[in-house]
Order: structure tokens, then sequence, then C-alpha cells
């Protein structure tokens, strides 16, 4: 059974508001909706609960979800820089558009954006032990994306975006592990340095369609294509894409 | 780290400076209470034909009675006031602000100089030649606010919500490469041309030498003062439209420049050559104003934040939506723009 607590954030300092959350947790609510958020950071910060939703109505700040462990997050508006940041385990659902460094050092996980994001998404997704984060983007992304990419998987949708939809440069600069999905073309000239293509297997078509799944039910989405369509794999051409730049051997 | 948030309204409408505040104050995150400010187009109908000097004083006495026989020579002052200022709990008043409506005379320094040329030369020889002056702002009808202190404590210092106007600049500081102090704080006003700046420009040095070549000299201690120069000299002096402008500070790579069919590459590789000196490195965002419009531009490969949005006749640009939203609670449109590409608003 929902055990429900409705906190008004109008006007609120994000520390405040935090400790309500916390409070709120620790009394054993499990659903918190927040109402009038805009602009408040950090919200969900080192939170941990399995079974804890909490939904946010209004803009959040940026680091929404930060070092997060466990809460499910779902945002009813576009999200700023970085949610996602360095999170743990748990989902955010952004039903909306989401700033830059979306799921920064993410490392365990997952993070589902709607529509599109901006630069650097999924900058140092990193994956640890049982650890596997995921960021999946339902529309397209800016430059950087994946950038120094150690783990985990990052799939765009590219839901409306009529070309490639990451049309900018630098797709997996410096990737050592992990990998990236991009459905459509890639032009060679957008991957950065240490960034390879390499075959989009059905093993891979299987590995990515839970998440499609979980993407297509949370927004409602209903497009076959997004599951039949050929995706770009990406992944990193060697473990130590800059070996010989900083290191003499 | 810092905060930006601008508006204009493209009909001249105007708006108070309430609305602003609130949603600078959103940003305090992005600051650190050492600098903030506040710029607004059409402060000033009753003295729209004169430039509003703006100048901080360090007292009354010797800078201001230096600051004047200044003013005397090179024109005629119609009007001038002290900046009302109200005082507040942790805003410690270090200068006192000041204002003159000023009316240049072009045969003062017995040149072809042009007015604007004249406001110039007054900025320079003032606060390179009077200690205890500075003077921080010189456009016709433009109202700049600002000192060392948070968002909230700055507006109501200045309580700029008795001021209107159809463009609002405002930024938060959180100084890292200089000290805070009332002149480094934003906006940078010279003439027509106001700037607000989140980031650093790495190439600070290279654009000083080069605006020194034209007669430019920075005082202010800090790098987005070369932004206001370098806009200057491009958009006013060189006349390139706003767009070639932009595009000359932040130009596309040589590799993307590779790939353009042959015209523009011709173009390409031809501003980006002539303007080399003129390019800005490092991370930025930055949003420029002038009497007709506002532009917002960041760094080629987006290392500080800017979204826009629109709502009816008015443009906002910000570094969070959030801070937008205060302002504007259902927006059109929100996007972010693409990373060395301007979002320009004009007016009608």
């Amino acid at each position: 059974m929902k055990n429900t607590r409705i906190i008004d954030a109008k006007g609120m300092h994000y520390t405040p508001l935090n400790k309500e959350i916390r409070a709120a947790i620790k009394e054993g609510i499990t659903e918190i909706i927040l109402e009038n958020v805009n602009g408040q950071r950090f919200i969900g910060n080192g939170l941990r609960g399995d079974n804890v939703t909490i939904i946010v109505n209004g803009v959040p700040g940026g680091d929404l979800g930060m070092f997060m462990s466990g809460p499910t997050c779902i945002v009813h508006a576009n999200a700023e820089h970085a949610p996602g940041n360095t999170m743990d385990s748990g989902t955010i659902f952004i039903h909306g558009t989401a700033g830059d460094a979306v799921a920064h050092s993410m490392r365990g996980g997952e993070v589902y954006v709607r529509d599109s994001i901006g630069y650097r998404g999924g900058i140092h997704m990193k994956a640890y032990k049982d650890k596997y984060p995921a960021l999946v983007v339902g529309g397209g992304t800016r430059a950087f994306l994946g950038e120094y990419m150690a783990g985990g998987i990052l799939l765009v949708l590219g839901r409306g975006t009529d070309q490639c939809p990451v049309d900018e440069r630098g797709i997996g600069t410096g990737i050592h592990g992990g990998e990236l999905f991009i459905r459509g073309e890639v032009p060679d000239h957008l991957l950065g340095i240490g960034a390879a293509k390499k075959p989009f297997t059905e093993a891979d078509r299987e590995k990515i369609r839970p998440y499609i799944e979980k993407y297509c039910r949370e927004f409602n989405v209903d497009e076959p294509e997004l599951f039949s369509d050929e995706y770009v794999h990406i992944g990193p051409s060697s473990a130590r894409p800059f070996a010989g730049k900083y290191c003499w051997e | 780290m810092c905060g930006i948030i601008s508006v204009i309204d493209r009909k001249k409408n105007p708006m108070d400076g309430s609305a602003i505040k609130e949603a600078l104050s959103l940003m305090n995150e992005r600051g650190n209470g050492e600098g903030s400010g506040y710029a607004v187009y059409g402060a000033f109908p009753e003295f729209a034909e004169y430039y509003a000097v703006h100048v901080f004083y360090d007292n009354l006495i010797e800078p201001k009675t230096a600051v004047e026989e200044e003013l005397e020579k090179l024109g005629i002052v119609k009007h001038d006031e002290q900046i009302p200022t109200f005082e507040q709990p942790n805003l410690k008043k270090r200068h006192i602000p000041w204002r003159y409506f000023f009316k240049p005379n072009v045969m003062a320094l017995g040149t072809t100089a042009s007015e604007e040329d004249i406001l110039v030369y007054l900025m320079q020889k003032v606060n390179t030649t009077i200690p205890g002056a500075l003077i921080y702002s010189t456009g016709k009808n433009i109202a700049v606010f600002k000192a060392a202190g948070w968002p909230e404590e700055v507006a109501d210092f200045y309580r700029i919500q008795d001021y209107q106007g159809y463009i609002w600049l405002a930024h938060n500081r959180y100084p890292t490469n200089t000290a805070g102090w009332w002149g480094g704080a934003h906006p940078f006003n010279l003439l027509d041309w106001t700037v607000v700046h989140n980031g650093e420009i790495t190439s600070y040095g290279t654009n000083k030498r080069y605006l020194e070549g034209f007669g430019y000299v920075c005082t202010m201690h800090t790098d987005t003062e070369v932004v206001a120069y370098l806009t200057d000299l491009l958009q006013r002096q060189h006349k390139l439209p706003a767009e070639i402008a932009f595009k000359a500070l932040a130009p596309p790579f040589w590799d993307d420049i590779d790939r353009m069919p042959e015209k523009e590459r011709g173009f390409n590789t031809a501003l980006r050559m002539t303007y080399s000196p003129a390019m800005m490195n490092g991370p930025f965002a930055i949003v420029v104003a002038n009497s007709k419009g506002i532009a917002g531009i960041t760094d080629r490969i987006k290392l500080r934040p800017l979204v826009a949005a629109v709502a009816g006749d008015r443009l906002y640009l910000s570094s969070e939506e959030a801070a937008i939203r205060v302002m504007e609670p259902s927006p059109d449109r929100v996007w972010m723009p693409r990373a060395g590409e301007p979002v320009i608003g004009r007016t009608e």
C-alpha cells in the first residue's frame, strides 16, 4: 500500500527540502510528491531506500539524485545539469529534456530522459562489480557524448531527430570501457579519439531491448521501429586510449 | 562558476527590476556574495540623448573634482546626482556611485573624434590616471547597478524595482581568477554595449594585446572586460553584423571548416585568419546587449550552460531554466542553444 506525503517546495531552499524528504522516509513514507519545485539543487542526494518513489513536479536544479542509492525519482518537467551524478543505484525518469553532463560519473542505476539532452551526456560513466549504469535518451544529444566513458551502457533512441541523433563531434572521446548504441547513422568524423564502431549483433539487440521496453512503458510510447531499427554500436578502440600521450614506457 | 540572466521585450514594453532580482537570487549557488549586478536599457527616458556616465568614487573630494574637470573639458553635464542607495545589513558601501548625464563636444580633442571616441577617451583617462575614481558605464539611457554582495542585497541597495526598461541583464559572480570588488562585478558596459559573462577567457592576454593595438586599455582586472571591448571594436568600429562578429569570437573548428562547401570554407578561413587574435578561448557563456537587442553565446565546446526561452514578445537567456521560470512560469518555448551559435533577440 502506498504511503504518500506531499511537500510544497515553493520558495524552499534545498537543505530543508532534503531534510523533509529524509524525515519522511524514516517515518516509512514510500511515495513523496514534491510540488512547485523550481531550481532546488541536489534533490535526493545520497538518499537510500529501495521502495521509495519521489515525484518532482517542476524543474529540479542541478545534480538531481547525486549519490542516490535505491529510490525511483520521476520528474514531470525538464531537468537542469547532471541528473544522476555519481548515482549508485535506483532510477530517474525525466519527462522532458535535461541539461549538460547527464549521468555524470554514474556508477549504477538507470537514467531515462524522454526527450533530448545537452553536452557531455554520460561523461565518465563507469561500472563497478555488479553495478552497471544505463543512460537512455529518447531524443538526440549534443557533442562529447560518453566522453571518458569507463563502463555501463548509453542508449540514444533519436526520436524526433531527422538525421543523426548525435550530430556533433567527439562521441566517446577517451572511452575505455562500456558501450554506446545510437539509432540511425553516425558519420565516422563524429567519433572522438579512442572510440570505434563495432558490429551491432543480435545479442546487442537483445541487450538493449529491456531498456527500450522500460522507456516505452514509462513514457507511454508505442514505436515498434525502436526495436527493429539498426543501431550504431560504439565502444573503446583500446583499454588505454591515451597510453602514449601521458606515459613514457 | 557564475549565474547570468537577461530578458528583452521586443516591443520595448517596460519591465521593472523586481522579477529579475528574484530570478538571479534563485541562482545564488552560482555566486559567493562577492559581486552581483544589473543593467537596464531605457532607464533614463528624460535624459535619453545624454551619455549616462557612471562613476565609483572613493571620496567626494579629489577624485570627484578631477573627474568633473575632465568632463568640463570634454563637453557639458546636463544633470548629475549621487545614485540613490539604501543601506543593507551585510553590504559595506565601499564606493560612492555617481552618475552624470553628459554630452561630449566633438571638437574637444581637436581631432576627428566622434562622440563615442570621446567617451572611450574619457573612461580610459579617468580609469588610468585618477586614483579613487572608476567609470564603469557610459551608455545612453542605460543604468548599471553593481557592488560586492549577494543578488538580493545589491538589488535592494540600489532599489532596482524603482527602475524600468525593455532590456535587463543580471549577473551573480563567483570570482575565481581575480579578486571580487565593485569594479569587477558584472555587468560591464562600454557605450551602447553591456556584457555579462560566466566562465573565463583564457585567451585574455592575446585579446588584451590585440585590443591595445586599437587603443583600448583594460583597467578592471578581469577577463570579461575584453568581451565588451572586442564587441565594440568588431561591431561598432569594424561594422561587422552581430552574427559575423560572434563567429569571429567563437569560430568553427578547422576540421569543421575543412568539411564546408567551398564558398563557406573560404569565408570562414578568411574570418578566422583575420580575427585570430580576437578569438576567445576558454569556457564561457555570455550575454551581450545593445539598445537594439541581446545576444547569448557559449564557447565552442560548451563548457558553460545557457538556456533560452521565448514567451510572447520576450526572449530570455539564462544559465538555468528555473531562473527563467521565476520570471515567466510558462514560456512558449525553452531550448538549449548549440555551442558557439548566438541566440539573438532584437527590438521590433
